[in-house]
This record gives structure tokens, sequence and C-alpha cells, in this order.
């Protein structure tokens, strides 16, 4: 058993249901009880899709268990073929219809439906979401694409994309972004899978000469089989960040036969100059934690040393079936990997590390406001904010644009933080005035109804918290100097601070003491 | 078992004859949350407890999502997920649980009230929660309660949950053993505090002393009950409540449900009567806020006026939703869905829906659709999972799960509760553009 307040991934057949609802012609039977159904508003809710996901749930009941929930299943699979007419089925349980052994898939083939029946086997107890996601992909390219004759003229340029999928980050826009990177360099994309694919087009991966693995959590299992089967080779850059899209596209031409591009980009990468202009001087060694799923995690690690000037002070990731790359990348970096999926230790070691920016998921999102660091989220899981309206994908020159914009945001821009300084008994620039640019990460640093229903909600703080309740730690005039420090970073001097305190048994913290630990962890 | 317990199967036939209005019964694909949900604004109200589903990742997942989780830093409830190797021992099982709660307490040596919470993994794999809670309290007593319920989606649907609940505080104050003197009034069903404190005045300014709210802002108040204690409900999905009082002795006022000026004022009434409480006074409390009632309502119901509403079964309280927009609001009912109707409750919800609406009981939400699209109604009143996909075809929806979250009952409440309804209707208009015939007053 495994103490959860928050999870970063659901169960395994949410993933499923992911492949499901990303493909057309697919409809999924799953045994499950009515609350399982609440997954449909991932769908229609979070990602705000104007449909519903086509999945039918046999939503048996307590009653039901004495009969025979498996006569349910078969009428809920008869039904369902009978209303959508779907070209392939996938057939599967919950956790709890796992444990009633009904055997979906034997079920539904002595159903003899008609279509080709993709039977799912997920072990709930085990297995978590993108596995699901990966193993439902891999058994339907098992299915529709297994003994196929590849043809004997493939153009050497023809490729497929795999593992963009529904409620993935961002990932309707990246394949928009892909697609025309790889087509402007002479690449002919064949099929995109799962996202938008019927199960004709999956018939149809054999026919091209490779495979593009944008998003290894899902495509992952389905490319090492179609280079098993088939033998075609897969990439294995993922294309996030402005030097990771040029090893990419110097990978996939070399993939196509194609000649080594010259240097010099397409006009698109903005990123580069922003991140070299005078007024990005301010982001100089800002500490950075980046915590997600491992190809966002990786990436945005790699963006954070080598193209914006960050200092990475913590990576890690929830996925343990990546752990082994999340360490080597980690290991570049000079940190140590941070492979958990309990949210309480991810908190433990930001607070640790002290970053004054963390890059991660929604959950690090409620991390960051609580410890009133900024943040950006940067993978799944997310929140409906995180399906923006306007086009933001995260790889290619435009992604690694869209990224720069929305790490630097929630920090204060350059030159805003020099005139916050020298303004800082101004009116306007007093402890409750917000700045313009910051109310969307980090909530208002004045007493406000708000912040205080907030911290009503909030924990009592852990044992190894911020410790902003003890105030007894300082003097009444440290108290008032601290006061002095603008808003936005006086959580970091009062933690930096205290900190020092504790590490020197000092006690109470003195105005001496701030200022001696100010120069302690100048850099 | 609980919810089985909740749901007297009884002849439909023998309602429906009281109504010529059409009685569906349906068996297939819910869309209804299970009784887990109700945690979500039971743990605010209850601010010293802390619940603890003992589930699969499934649970975990839909608290987490359905319900917004996302929104607090941290939780007053939790999962206890059930993995592989807890499924292959039960002995282990409740040592595993037991080490969780310790880690929990832990974490969180504040909660008072600790509530196991029921799932479904749980219930199939017949892991018995209430002698869990047992064998806990014995060794957490008196710094900690522990109680359980069931909150799985095989035997509650939504706000059962809150039922099952309320029925497990309902026994365990029987089992305390300090007692008070028993309460003279019960007033069972989760309110908003603000709806609480409204009533509470109410009800001083009526002479009626010694109400207690089920459930308390804290679990050290909860009421004694006995033999001199009456209850009213103020929700109407309190099956399994209603005969765990009743088992203490408690005796229930029978009323509408407190949703509207007529609800409200029905409810209350109701209450008075039984106390004795003069006609004549009675008029006077009620007066000025019956007025404010009519005249906030009065804002809204151009917009409601001859609609047709079709309400999708979701927290069971469509039928005294679909009353309120009959008869307040001017509304038609096409259809009333609920998960499950308590007839004995509802009947004089029942008594007030004109003939033509049809009442639903269950789901198959194919079906429901189909008929649904076939109404083309004004509004359509749904779950999540639905809204969307009705707003992408053009039909004007509105989320059920508010009617669970936000303070609807009573007088200062009734013109909030006509604006939920209203509010997507002026959308769709501002949206359209098209300055549809109609209301006037309210823009
Ligand atoms: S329906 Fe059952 S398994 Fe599903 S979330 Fe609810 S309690 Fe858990
Ligand atoms: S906060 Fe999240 S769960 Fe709640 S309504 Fe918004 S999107 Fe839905």
């Amino acid at each position: 058993m495994k103490l959860s307040m928050w999870t970063y991934e659901g169960p395994p057949h949410v993933g499923a249901m992911r492949i499901a609802a990303s493909m057309k012609g697919v409809h999924y039977v799953l045994h499950a009880p009515q609350g399982d159904t609440y997954a449909d508003l991932l769908f229609t809710m979070i990602e705000r899709r104007p449909s519903r996901p086509p999945v039918t749930y046999t939503t048996f009941q307590a009653r039901d268990l004495a009969g025979s929930t498996a006569d349910i299943f078969k009428t809920a699979c008869r039904e369902a073929v009978e209303r959508y007419r779907p070209d392939t089925l996938l057939v599967g349980a919950s956790c709890t219809a796992e444990l009633l052994q009904d055997d979906p898939g034997g079920l539904a083939r002595t159903l003899d439906v008609g279509v080709p029946v993709v039977p799912l086997e997920l072990p709930s107890y085990q297995k978590k979401e993108h596995w699901g996601g990966a193993e439902t992909f891999y058994q339907i390219i098992r299915t529709l694409a297994g003994n196929r004759e590849r043809p004997a003229d493939i153009a050497p340029n023809s490729c497929n994309i795999l593992g963009p999928s529904a409620l993935g980050f961002r990932n309707r826009d990246d394949v928009t972004e892909i697609t025309r990177l790889l087509e402007r360099n002479g690449l002919d994309v064949r099929v995109v899978a799962p996202l938008g694919a019927t199960p004709a087009d999956i018939a149809r991966l054999p026919e091209a000469a490779f495979n593009i693995v944008l998003y290894p959590e899902i495509a992952d299992t389905a490319a090492r089989w179609l280079k098993k089967t088939y033998g075609m080779p897969f990439t294995s850059t993922v294309p996030i960040g402005v030097h990771a899209t040029r090893l990419f596209l110097a990978e996939v031409r070399a993939l196509a036969g194609l000649a080594e591009m010259d240097e010099g980009d397409d006009g698109t990468d903005r990123m580069t100059w922003y991140a070299r202009s005078i007024d990005s001087n301010y982001l100089t060694n800002k500490r950075v934690f980046v915590f997600g799923d491992a190809s966002h995690a990786i990436a945005a690690a790699r963006i954070a040393a080598e193209e914006m000037g960050f200092k990475v002070c913590g990576l890690g990731t929830y996925m343990r079936e990546f752990a082994r790359e999340v360490r080597a990348a980690a290991a570049d970096l000079g940190v140590e990997a941070l492979i958990s999926d309990d949210h309480l230790e991810i908190e433990r070691a930001i607070i640790e590390a002290r970053p004054e920016l963390v890059l991660g998921t929604q959950m690090e999102r409620h991390i960051a406001k609580r410890l009133r660091v900024p943040c950006a989220v940067i993978s799944s899981p997310v929140h409906v904010q995180d399906f923006p309206a306007r086009y933001s994908p995260q790889m290619g020159f435009e992604g690694a644009n869209v990224i720069f914009d929305s790490w630097v945001h929630p920090l204060m821009m350059g030159l805003e933080e020099h005139l916050l300084q020298m303004f800082r008994d101004d009116f306007e620039f007093n402890d409750d005035a917000q700045a313009s640019h910051l109310h969307a990460v980090s909530p208002s640093a004045s007493p406000s109804a708000s912040v205080a229903a907030e911290e009503e909600e909030a924990a009592p703080v852990p044992a190894q918290g911020t410790a902003e309740d003890d105030m007894a730690l300082w003097t009444s005039d440290a108290e008032k100097e601290l006061r002095k420090v603008p808003f936005f970073v006086r959580g970091k001097a009062r933690r930096n601070t205290e900190l020092f305190a504790e590490s020197k048994g000092i006690h109470p913290i003195t105005v001496e003491t701030l200022y001696d630990a100010k120069a302690h962890f100048a850099r | 078992m609980t919810a089985v317990q909740n749901m007297p199967s009884r002849d439909p036939g023998q309602d429906a004859a009281c109504r010529s209005g059409q009685l569906i019964r349906e068996r297939g694909q819910h869309e209804v949350f299970c009784g887990l949900t109700s945690i979500m604004w039971l743990h605010r109200k209850m601010q010293d407890a802390f619940f603890l589903v003992v589930g699969s990742r499934t649970c975990a997942h839909l608290i987490q999502s359905a319900a917004g989780v996302m929104i607090f830093s941290e939780p007053r409830f939790a999962t206890a997920i059930m993995e592989e190797r807890d499924l292959a021992g039960m002995a282990d099982m409740h040592d595993e649980l037991d080490r969780v709660v310790e880690e929990l307490l832990q974490r969180r040596p504040d909660i008072r009230m600790l509530v196991l919470v029921g799932s479904c993994p749980s219930e199939v794999i017949k892991l018995d929660l209430s002698r869990a809670a047992e064998r806990l309290n014995r060794r957490l007593a008196p710094r900690h309660r522990v109680l359980s319920y069931s909150g799985s989606g095989i035997e509650t649907t939504f706000t059962q949950g809150e039922d099952n609940f309320l029925a497990a505080l309902v026994a365990d104050s029987g089992a305390q053993p300090t007692q008070a003197p028993p309460a003279s009034l019960i007033i069972a069903g989760c309110l908003a505090d603000v709806v609480e404190d409204q009533f509470g005045r109410l009800f001083r300014d009526l002479g009626i002393a010694d109400v207690a709210f089920l459930p308390s802002r804290s679990s050290e108040a909860l009421p004694a009950i006995g033999p001199d204690t009456r209850y009213i409900l103020a929700q109407p999905y309190l099956g399994a409540t209603a005969a765990a009082l009743e088992a203490r002795g408690a005796k229930r006022i029978d009323a509408l449900f407190p949703l509207g000026e007529e609800g409200t004022t029905a409810w209350l009434k109701a209450i008075a009567d039984s106390f004795g409480v003069a006609p004549a006074l009675f008029n006077r409390i009620t007066e000025a806020p019956r007025q404010r009632a009519l005249s906030a309502m009065a804002h809204y119901r151009p917009w409601l006026e001859g609609r047709k509403i079709f309400l999708f079964p979701d927290s069971q309280l469509e039928v005294p939703l679909a009353r309120f927009l009959y008869r307040e609001a001017g509304a038609r009912i096409v259809e009333a869905g609920s998960p499950y109707l308590h007839r004995e409750h509802l009947a004089g919800e029942l008594a007030l829906l004109p003939d033509d609406a049809a009442l639903s009981e269950g789901q198959d939400v194919d079906r429901q659709i189909d008929r649904c699209l076939a109404a083309d109604p004004d509004l359509i009143v749904c779950g999540m999972g639905l809204a969307n996909p009705f707003e992408a075809e053009g039909h004007v929806t509105k989320w059920s799960i508010e009617f669970a979250f936000t303070p609807i009952q009573g007088y200062e409440q009734a013109g909030d509760l006509a604006e939920l309804f209203a509010r997507p209707l002026m959308r769709d208009v501002i949206l359209s553009g098209t300055r549809r015939p109609a209301p006037g007053g309210a823009a």
C-alpha cells in the first residue's frame, strides 16, 4: 500500500483511453464501475475536446457481482459496436473489473463482433498511465500492422511520426511544428500516430523507411517492435530546444540519406539571440529545479543549462521506466537524479535545492506556489490552463521560442528588477504593489483574502518546511530589515538566512546574520 | 452494502400512478461520479477530519482529476493505493493499512477524525474497513477517532458518499461514551457554512433551541441523538442517514427541500409547525427574506420562463431542482433524471412536478442523449463529461456538479440558484450575437 495525496499518473487504462481518444475509428469497451467514467472529463474538460472519448463503460454495480458481470460486458460490447461501428475494438478492464477476472478479451472473441479486437491486459495494480498508453499503442500496431509485406521500393525520405497522443503536453502543436520542419528538410511524413490516425493508417506504418519517436513514453515499445519486425530504424533525439532540434535534424537527414545541412537556422530561431541579448543577463546561473516526464525533464534541463545559462540544481522524473536516461542526463549536469512519484519527497528536494525557478508539472506548480518560487509547467500532468488556445509547441525552433517566453515570464524582467530595487520605497513599488506580470504564477504577496484562504487550506508546514512560522527566530530589527528586501526575493532571503543561521548555530537572527548570510550565498 | 439498503426496490408502477408523466428506469452506462467524490465537500466542511480512501490508483486519480484537488496545496484526503502484493495476502493488508495510517498521522498529527473510505476494489476483495477502524480506534483513541464508510462506485453514486458518511457519524455518535443531552432538532445534510448560519439565525428568531447540524464543522461537536430528537433532511440523497437517525429514535419532519422561496418556506414551516411556532411569528420572521428571495428570483425569471430544460442524472438533487425550475421560474421540464429516486423523501417534490415531465431513474447515457437531442431542450443540465460535447453541438449546458458545491439552499440563495441556470442562457445570447426575443431586465 502506498500513501498518496497526489498522483503523477493515472491507472494504465487511462493510458489506453488516451490512445483510443487519439485515434479515429477506434472504440474502447472498458469493464469498470460507474465512478471510472470520470476519466471522460480529462478529455472533455481538461483538454477541452468537443467530443466524448470513444469509450463505453460497463458500469457494473455491487448487486451485479452475484450474477454475471461477464454478461454485462458482452451486452456493452455488442451495443457499442452496433452504435459506434468502429473499425477496431479495444477491450479491457479497469482495476475493479480486473479483480473479477471476467477476461474481456476472451469474451469479446466469443462475440465475434466482426471487426478486429485488441484485447488489453493492463495490470492496474502494477503499472501506470504511460505504460498503459505505450502498451496499448504497441498492441494496436501488432494487431493491425503485423504480418504485412514490406514494399520493395520504399522512398528513403519517408517516415512516420510516433507518439503524440491526446492529453499529451502540447502534442498537437508539436506535430504541426515538426511536420513542417521535416517537410522543409525534404522529408515525407506518411503517418502520424496515434494522434489522428485511423486503423488503416496503422496498417500502413511498415510502408515508410523509418520512424520518428517524438515521445518515447508512448512510442518506444512500438518503435522497437517495428524495428525488430520490419527492420525500421527510429530516431533517438527528442527535438526540444535549439541544440536538440539541430541534432534531431541531423539524425533524421542521416536516416533519410540526405546530405548534411549547412549550419545556420532557417530564421525561425529567436531563442538563441534572446538568450544572448543583454536583457537576459540577469538569468545567469539562476538556480533551476526540473521535474517532469522523462523526455520533457531531460530536455528542459539541457535547455536550462546550455541555452539559457541557468544552473540546474535538481532534475528528476516520476517515470521509473526512464530512470536510466534521466540519471544519465543528471550526471551530465552534475546533479543527482530524483526518481520518485511521491510528491512529498519532491517537495523536500525542492526546498533543499533552494531554486529560483521551478520547471515542473502541475504538482510542482503548487509546491512552488507555496514556497513563493516562480514556476513554469513543462510536462504532464497538467491542468486545463496548460491547453492554451494559442499555438504553443515545445518542439522545434518555434518550440524553443515558446519555451524561452514561458520560462522567463515568471521571473522578473532584468531591468525591472533593478528598478524595483532602486524604487522600493516608492509607493508604487511597495510591498502590496504587485509586479504587473507576476500574478499568473505567484499569489499576491500581500495578505489578501485569497492568499489567506489558500493558506488556511494549505497544510501545516511540514517539519522540514519553510519555517516561516517561527518568528522568534528573528530579532525584530532583523525582521524589519528583511521587510526591506523586495517581496519577490524575500522568501529566498529568509530561507537562506535561516539555513545559514541553523548551520552556524546562530540564534536569534540579527541584522548582522542577514548580511552574513547574504555574503555567504553570494555568487 | 449500505447503498443496497439505500435502494429499497419498490414497485415503480405504483409511484408512476400518481403522475401521468413517464417513468423511465434504465440500466446501462452511468455517466456519474462514484461516492468518493463527496469527500470534496466533506473535507472542507469538517476541517479536522481527514479522509483516507483505501483503493486503487484509479480512485486516487478520480478524486484528483474530477474534483480539482490540484487547486489546494495539500488536501485533507489521500488514497492508500493498493498494490499487487497487497492483493496476495489479506492479513498483511491490515498491517499495511496500519502502516499507512501511522505514516499519515505522523505527517498530520492535527487530524482529529480519521475516516477510512471504502472503494470498489477494497469491497470486491472484502477488506473489512469497519474492523480496521475498530482496531485503529482501540489504538488511537481518544487522540484520533477512526470511522469508516463506503464510497465505492459499485454501491454509491456521487452524493451517496455523503449519505454513507453521515450514517457512519450517526452510528459513531451512539458509540461515544460522554454524551451531551440529545439535540431537539437535527438538520441532516451538508450545507455551506453561510447557509447554515442563515438558518441558524432563523431558528433562533423562531425560538427553536438546541438545533444541531449534521455534519458539524468540527468532529468534536457531533450531536447526541435520542427519542426526543426530530430531524429534517436538507438534502434529498440521505436515505441511509435517515435510517440511521431513526434507528436511534429520531423522528423525521417531512417537507420539501429548501431550494427556492417555495421550498425554503415549506421546509422552515414544517419545522416551525413541528415545534409549535405560532403562525404569526413565523410570518413575521420569514416575511423579509421571502420578499428578498422573490425579488432576486424575479430578475432571472424572464430568462427561464417557458424554456425547455433537460436534467441528466447526477447529484440526486434533480427532482427538487426541477420543481424549483418549474414552479418558481416557469420553466418546462423535459426530463428529470436521477441516479436513484428516494420516493418517500421525495413524495412532496414529485407531487409538484408537472404531469408532462418525464422522470428517469438510473441511466443508459447513450439512450438518454438520444432522448435529449430529440427533445432539443433550451438548456441541458449534465455532468462534466457531457457538457462540452453538447456545447460543441450547439446546445446550452449547465454543469450539474455546481449544485453540489455552491450554496443554493435557503432564501438568500434563491436568486443565486436561478442565476446558475440563467447564466449559460445569457452567455449564449452574448456569444451568438443573436439578440433572441426574451429577456428584459436582466442583462
Ligand atoms: S468507481 Fe470504484 S474504483 Fe472507480 S474511482 Fe470510484 S471507488 Fe474507485
Ligand atoms: S479546476 Fe480543474 S477540475 Fe476544477 S473545474 Fe477547473 S479544470 Fe475542472
